[in-house]
């Protein structure tokens, strides 16, 4: 055996390899251990020295050896004898009859997802080649490694115990350590917890791991269908030591997650073939349950000898002489009796955040075994630990040209949904974004700036010129207020999110910035109000094609749950669709009731929202309502409504001009400049959103408590209201969002003062009655400024006393009365005033309409 | 004619040749070098024409493993994949062992009763994308002859094209039973061209009359428009995959691979396989069929060195960037110089077939020069969407238009807007799920080409959900220039630069840059007539490309055209602010650029502002008198 890479295992090949090819060193001897390092990627093609069944029958059939399904006599099988030192214990998770106290009595279960490496034999990492003559057995300080890797089984083993038993991570946050003693050792608390719940799976954070045995981890990833096996024997001693008298249905298996090689798939490439890895993306399809074979039991027709055959990768070897009365081609496969487990595909897809723009997105196999099967469904985002394989796709078993492509799969480990949290509600803020320390600093530096807030703004739709207050209004909206529950006082959650309505003339680019919002957070949705209807807003229920179940697909508004929701041409919405909005908008919430599924589902979802006057253009003599033509209850709903006008003045014309041509011929660079500024913005706005939730200073409270009386002293002298609690909840929304721009934990009184300024004007825009110039917050909440409602009263008195003037006629014609009215008053008196006027005596029970006569009742 | 080189006829023995000199030589570095080899024999002069194109040479008149060219629009892209990228054959009998490269091949190689060794340590797994590709969308036919015409490549049918040849047919060959019984040494002495020189070949032959006609049925091939033709191509990319993007029109350069082993295989065979194969039966059916099709319908292509193309044009060089840049100066000089002239020209000729409107005419030119230059955040600009208002319905007036159109830009696609198209046709690219594609959609369409959209099919009636997402989707193609694909689960932003003309009695209900309404200068009854009789100029190709250069020019504004701009701004709004809005500034700057580079000038003068604020203003009084003469109508 020239072969300087054989291994000791080589001396015992001779009795199959034909001594007479000296050249078959290439292909069959033994991979050296360098194999691993040097080419990890076809380690799965290759055949592992013979297959495990052949191992467990007598020696002395050699025969069976070359009835392998493997198409390829070539292969010459290696045979370590099951009587050698070498084959010190196997990391194999099926012990039957493993003499190990405590683990007998319970079942092993199967690991399909680790593949069929169950009796790979360990080879000596040090033995020098030339002495691989049988002698180097006896000598000491060799380390058993198990074949093609450099783990040694009993330090693995010896490690991972040592882990379990001290591992522990005080400042863990994690919702599944929940309720654990964080200062004890974690895994033990979990080993009680299997034991106590009988649910024998353990998973284990390969960052946990990492932190713990830097070296255990490297192993871990790298050679993770050796290595974990090494773990479940070593949780399963550790374990029955613990709790011998623990019934479990079978043993404990050990579920690596978080591999800190978290990739995208894009990155995949051949170097992680076998390898540990973390991938992210979104659920596609799922196929149905796969039964897969795992254990084939064969039966001599002749004889009724019968025997069992383990898959091997993915084949099974068919006996073809029978043993027990030597007849050929006698055993036949009986089904029922055979061993299967459950296997199921699943399609991951990129998650669309992660793709880079004007390419599709990439697909990829999962195959989930046994109890993973099901636990994902079609549009769930998940996170998958499993191991990555590559397999040759054979053409023709018997064509000797293939094609020279490998089917890649993943075999699942563990899935983690990352939505899931979705359903916990409050700490879902703590979505897991990473940001590198460097971006921290960044982030951090821009923040302690003293002009970041208009910094921000400014880098906020840069092609869109001015209106400063808006754009600074959407920042805040993009921040967002601090959440609060007070669900124990029985008012359940304080909205968070603010809402922001624009109106103005067209072409004031109000469409411009909800494209350009929509495009900038992650969670956005738009559309537009023409073409959206209250279904496509909300959620409905339709019946899934091929299970005939009901399934609740969800609208606009529910996929925006924690983003910003973009509706365009708010006003040509329906009212029908619009009132879905009013729950939304101060709730969060979304009942539904259909088809027999009652629900609520959470919408916590900014609005910004566009519209256009009703009359094309913006008419300054009528008020917000009479522009736009909304009901008031969905107005009062909207924190800030600004309006959108062409200001009409030299200067500014002059500054509009010379953005919009720079616009058109700048430079490459500086457009560069700017698309960083969005990435930046992108995060910044993202690490506030997840690390920053302000509280109110004790000044902050008292400078907010000052501007809602403030506001509504303004009023009261006139006998207006020009504040409602509403408005001082937006104020502090307000107030939090500033503060969060600032990074800063605590409100203080100068976000309190830029709240009150952005409101008030805010308010000077939308809430200014055209009537009297002044500030009317009724406007909003009742639809109607408070010196219309005097007006209408006062017009509905001179009416009265004009009917009563005319005596005792119980009918008067319409048109006469209104011509009376007019003569008799000072001031002009329009036709609808006159019909409100009537509506409010009508309200007094004083006389009714019908037609276009008038008729006083009683 | 020179004969055909061997670089051409035999790319994978230069592969092959410079792989193996890596191997005895230190220098690893091979993959760089053959693609440097081909890009250089490229380069020579006309060497690019004598390889035969894909897109007008039928698929069976080409030889397998020959170096060919294909003109073609990224349509979908699909999973990477791993491969060998270097093996190790062994023959059992002898014990000779060789490594071979898979780069370039679908198929390992092997010579005669040889075995590709799995287990060889020297395999090297590699990776390699693979897209997509269909011939450019609305590619007009005065393109592909003109390509077809300068083509140099000498094509011959193969000799096995000679019917005398043996005949056995590729299902039989490929079925499993029968090959038990063949003696190893009748089937594996030609593996190589045996298959292709003569069950491939024999099997083409019998399809590929039909191929064209009944294809369609059992495979879709995905082109986004109805009624296209073509090949139909799986480009395999082996570096830099990352820098092509979805829609991108490429002239790729690669190595015909057709191979019948790449099919999807027999049914039955599959079935029995999958049960020894578990990862066999993942597969669905469908995601087969689109993922391996038959090799002879869409035959594989192995990329050595792709080209953008910026525009599609064949009588514009189509490399003016890299190499000779003093023939490309003079070739652009003579045309800018040419430019004022030929533009005369294309304007009375607009002008004829515009009815006599000039002013729809002038319009006309800058829409079909404009382009999406650039995107502010999510703001394209340069965009110029044209609404033709006032056709006449009658003597087919939109159908003539379009026709001369077609004649004068390298891709475009007439879209009747009638209540049926709207409602029935695929607008938007959908991602199937079951098949793992994208299936295209009319608008997933090249860059700059031209969509004509005839409104005046449209009737009052009732437009169903798909009929509203599709009157969404070009609105959005309008307003901002993307489309927004659907996957189902969400949806996907890619940004185009498409240019629609929309033909509309009235004004359209889609939103439009600029509207022009027509103004006919030939009274109704003689339409007819005058419509048959607009000559078709023999200068054609001068003003195709016009066309094509106008839209590729740089161009700039000097401050002090900046400041005079600026102030004719606040003048303008002074008077009435009414009248000028921003909207109206930037429709301006458009039209002053797309003015500007129609006269071959790269920067704004001020001559052609007020031009093109003259014709603005021309224009919307325009619009404004037709506005109220409507208004009085009822």
């Amino acid at each position: 055996m020239s072969s300087p890479a054989s291994t000791p295992g080589g001396r015992k090949r001779g009795r199959n390899t034909n001594p007479s090819t000296p050249r078959s060193e290439g292909p069959t001897s033994p991979p050296s251990q360098r194999r691993r390092g040097q080419d990890s990627s076809t380690g799965d093609l290759m055949p592992m020295p013979n297959s495990p069944a052949t191992d467990m029958l007598s020696p002395s059939a050699p025969q069976d050896t070359s009835l392998l399904s493997s198409p390829r006599p070539s292969v010459q099988p290696t045979e370590v004898d099951m009587s050698s030192p070498l084959m010190y214990g196997t990391p194999s998770s099926r012990v039957e009859g493993t003499p190990r106290s405590g683990v007998r009595g319970t079942p092993a279960r199967q690991r399909p997802d680790l593949g069929s490496v169950r009796k790979a034999p360990q080879v000596d990492l040090h033995s020098d080649p030339p002495r691989a003559d049988g002698a180097s057995d006896s000598n000491t300080g060799q380390r058993l490694v198990i074949w093609g890797t450099d783990v040694n089984v009993g330090t693995c083993k010896e490690k991972f115990q040592r882990f379990l038993q001290r591992f522990t991570d005080p400042t863990s946050t994690e919702d599944e350590n929940a309720g654990l003693d964080l200062n004890e050792p974690l895994y033990m608390q979990k080993l009680e917890e299997i034991s106590v719940v009988g649910d024998p799976v353990m998973n284990v954070n390969c960052l946990h791991v990492q932190s713990f045995d830097a070296e255990l981890y490297r192993q871990l990833v790298s050679y993770p269908q050796e290595v974990i096996p090494t773990f479940d024997m070593a949780v399963n001693e550790l374990f029955f030591e613990r709790f011998p008298d623990s019934i479990l249905e079978y043993q404990i298996q050990v579920r690596p997650y978080n591999a800190l090689k978290t990739k995208n798939m894009r990155n995949l490439n051949p170097e992680d073939i076998d390898q540990l890895i973390t991938i992210s993306g979104m659920v596609i399809r799922t196929s149905q349950l796969i039964p897969e074979m795992q254990e084939a039991f064969f039966q001599c027709q002749v004889c009724a000898y019968s025997t069992r055959v383990e898959v091997d990768r993915g084949r099974i070897a068919e006996p073809a002489v029978c043993r027990n009365c030597n007849t050929t081609h006698s055993l036949a496969l009986v089904h029922n009796r055979s061993a299967f487990s459950d296997k199921q595909m699943v399609k991951i897809q990129e998650s669309p955040e992660d793709m880079p723009a004007g390419q599709t997105p990439h697909t990829t196999i999962v195959y989930a075994h046994n109890d993973l099967v099901d636990k994902v469904q079609p549009g769930d985002r998940v996170n998958i630990t499993g191991i990555y394989r590559a397999v040759p796709m054979r053409v023709n078993p018997l064509q000797s040209n293939v094609k020279s492509v490998y089917k890649t799969h993943i075999d699942a480990i563990h899935f983690r949904k990352t939505d899931q949290k979705r359903l916990h509600g409050l700490d879902e803020e703590a979505e897991q974004r990473l940001f590198t320390e460097d971006r921290v600093t960044t982030l951090k530096e821009l923040a302690a700036k003293p002009d970041v807030y208009e910094r921000l703004s400014s880098a906020l739709a840069p092609s869109i010129y001015e209106h400063e207050d808006i754009k600074k209004g959407i920042l805040l909206q993009l921040f967002g207020g601090t959440r609060k529950d007070f669900s124990q006082t029985g008012r359940g959650h304080f909205r968070a999110e603010v809402n922001i309505l624009l109106c103005g003339d067209p072409g004031t680019s109000k469409s411009q910035l909800l494209q350009y919002v929509y495009n900038l957070v992650p969670r956005g949705q738009y559309t537009s109000g023409k073409g959206s209807s209250a279904v496509g807003l909300t959620a409905y229920v339709m019946k899934d094609p091929e299970t005939r179940q009901l399934v609740l697909q969800t609208g606009a508004l529910v996929l925006s749950d924690n983003g910003i929701c973009c509706i365009d041409e708010f006003d040509k919405m329906s009212d029908n669709t619009r009132s879905v909005l009013h729950e939304v908008m101060e709730q969060q919430t979304l009942s539904i009731a259909k088809a027999g599924i009652i629900c609520q589902l959470n919408a916590r979802t900014a609005v910004l929202a566009a519209a256009n006057p009703v009359e094309s253009q913006w008419n300054p003599k009528k008020t917000t309502i009479e522009n736009i033509q909304l009901p008031h209850t969905l107005l009062s709903r909207f924190d800030l409504i600004f309006l959108m006008l062409d200001p009409q003045d030299e200067a500014y014309d002059r500054r509009l001009a010379h953005h919009l041509v720079s616009l058109y011929y700048q430079s490459e660079e500086q457009m560069e400049e700017e698309f960083l500024d969005m990435a930046v913005l992108k995060d910044y706005i993202a690490y506030a959103r997840t690390y920053i939730s302000p509280r109110l200073s004790e000044e902050a409270s008292q400078a907010l408590i000052e501007a809602y009386v403030d506001m509504r002293k303004i009023g009261s002298g006139r006998g207006m209201v020009s504040a409602y609690p509403r408005q001082l909840e937006s104020l502090i929304r307000l107030a939090e969002a500033h503060a969060k721009v600032r990074f800063s934990e605590k409100v203080e009184t100068i976000d309190v003062e830029e709240a009150k300024r952005l409101h008030r004007e805010a308010l000077k825009q939308s809430a200014t009655d055209p009537r009297t110039g002044f500030v009317d917050i009724s406007i909003l909440t009742t639809g109607m400024s408070a010196t219309a409602r005097k007006r209408k009263e006062e017009v509905a008195q001179a009416l009265k006393k004009l009917i009563q003037a005319k005596g005792k006629t119980p009918a008067m014609k319409y048109q006469q009365l209104l011509d009376d009215l007019r003569g008799q008053s000072e001031t002009a008196i329009t036709k609808e005033l006159f019909d409100e006027a009537l509506r409010a005596l009508a309200d007094e029970d004083y006389l009714t309409v019908t037609g276009k006569t008038v008729r006083l009742l009683a | 004619m020179p004969s055909t080189p061997d670089w051409i006829n035999e790319p994978l023995a230069v592969v092959q040749g410079l792989f193996a000199s890596s191997q005895n030589g230190p220098s690893s570095e091979w993959e760089a070098k053959a693609v440097e080899f081909f890009k250089d024999r490229l380069k020579e002069k006309d060497a690019h024409t004598w390889v035969p194109s894909l897109n007008d040479v039928p698929l069976h008149y080409l030889k397998p493993n020959s170096l060919v060219k294909f003109r073609c629009l990224i349509q979908d892209m699909f999973d990477p994949e791993f491969y060998m990228g270097v093996y190790e054959t062994a023959d059992p009998a002898t014990k000779t062992k060789e490594l071979r490269c898979g780069k370039y091949r679908d198929v390992t190689e092997c010579g005669v009763r040889q075995q590709v060794d799995y287990n060889s340590r020297n395999t090297v797994t590699a990776e390699r994308q693979t897209f997509y590709c269909v011939p450019i969308p609305g590619e007009n036919a005065w393109v592909k002859d003109s390509y077809a015409g300068s083509s140099q490549a000498r094509v011959v049918p193969s000799t096995s094209y000679a019917p005398s040849r043996q005949k056995r047919s590729y299902e039989e060959d490929d079925e499993g039973d029968d090959m038990d019984t063949q003696p190893q040494k009748q089937r594996e002495p030609h593996s190589g061209q045996y298959q292709h020189g003569n069950g491939d070949c024999k099997r083409l032959e019998t399809e590929a009359p039909s191929s064209q006609v009944g294809s369609a049925s059992h495979l879709d091939l995905n082109f986004p428009l109805p009624g296209e033709k073509g090949p139909s191509c799986l480009v395999k990319v082996y570096e830099d995959w990352d820098s092509f993007k979805l829609n991108d029109t490429l002239e790729v350069y690669g190595i015909l691979s057709v191979s019948p082993a790449l099919s999807a295989l027999a049914d039955e065979k599959d079935a029995s396989s999958s049960f020894l194969d578990p990862s066999e039966s993942m597969e669905t059916a469908e995601e087969q069929r689109v993922h391996s099709p038959p090799a002879s319908l869409v035959p594989r292509l192995h990329m050595l060195y792709a080209k953008m193309l910026r525009h599609n044009n064949p009588l514009l060089p189509s490399v003016p960037l890299e190499d000779n840049s003093a023939c490309k100066e003079e070739l652009l000089s003579s045309t800018l110089r040419d430019m004022p002239s030929v533009r005369t020209e294309l304007l009375s000729f607009f002008t004829h077939v515009l009815l006599g409107d000039a002013l729809a005419a002038e319009y006309l030119i800058l829409h079909l020069i404009s382009t999406v230059y650039s995107r502010r955040d999510v703001l394209p600009l340069g965009k110029f969407t044209l609404n033709l208002s006032g056709c006449p319905t009658a003597a087919s007036f939109t159908e003539r238009l379009y026709r001369i159109i077609q004649q004068l830009v390298p891709s475009s696609f007439y879209l009747g807007m009638s209540l049926q198209n709207m409602n029935r046709m695929r607008l938007v690219p959908k991602k199937d799920y079951v098949a793992n594609r994208l299936v295209s959609g009319v608008l997933q369409l090249a860059s700059n080409t031209s969509l004509f959209l005839d409104e005046t099919q449209l009737e009052p009636g009732q437009l169903d959900p798909t009929g509203v997402s599709n009157v969404t989707a070009l609105g959005n193609l309008i307003s901002w220039q993307k489309v927004d694909y659907d996957f189902n689960y969400h949806q996907m932003e890619f940004s185009c630069s498409i240019n629609v003309l929309i033909a509309s009695e009235g004004r359209s209900l889609l939103p439009s840059d600029c509207q022009v309404h027509l103004q006919s200068q030939v009274p109704p009854p003689h339409m007819e007539d005058y419509m048959s009789s607009i000559p078709l100029t023999a200068q054609l190709n001068k003003l195709r490309l016009y066309l094509s250069v106008a839209r590729l020019l740089d161009y700039s504004i000097s401050d002090e055209v900046t400041k005079s701009v600026e102030d004719d701004f606040v003048d303008m709004r002074k008077d009435d602010p009414q009248s000028v809005s921003a909207d109206d500034l930037h429709r301006m700057l458009v039209v002053a650029r797309l003015l500007s580079l129609s006269l071959g000038q790269t920067s704004l003068s001020r001559d052609s502002w007020h031009r093109a604020k003259h014709m603005e203003e021309l224009r919307r009084s325009r619009v404004e008198q037709h506005k109220s003469v409507n208004g009085n109508e009822p």
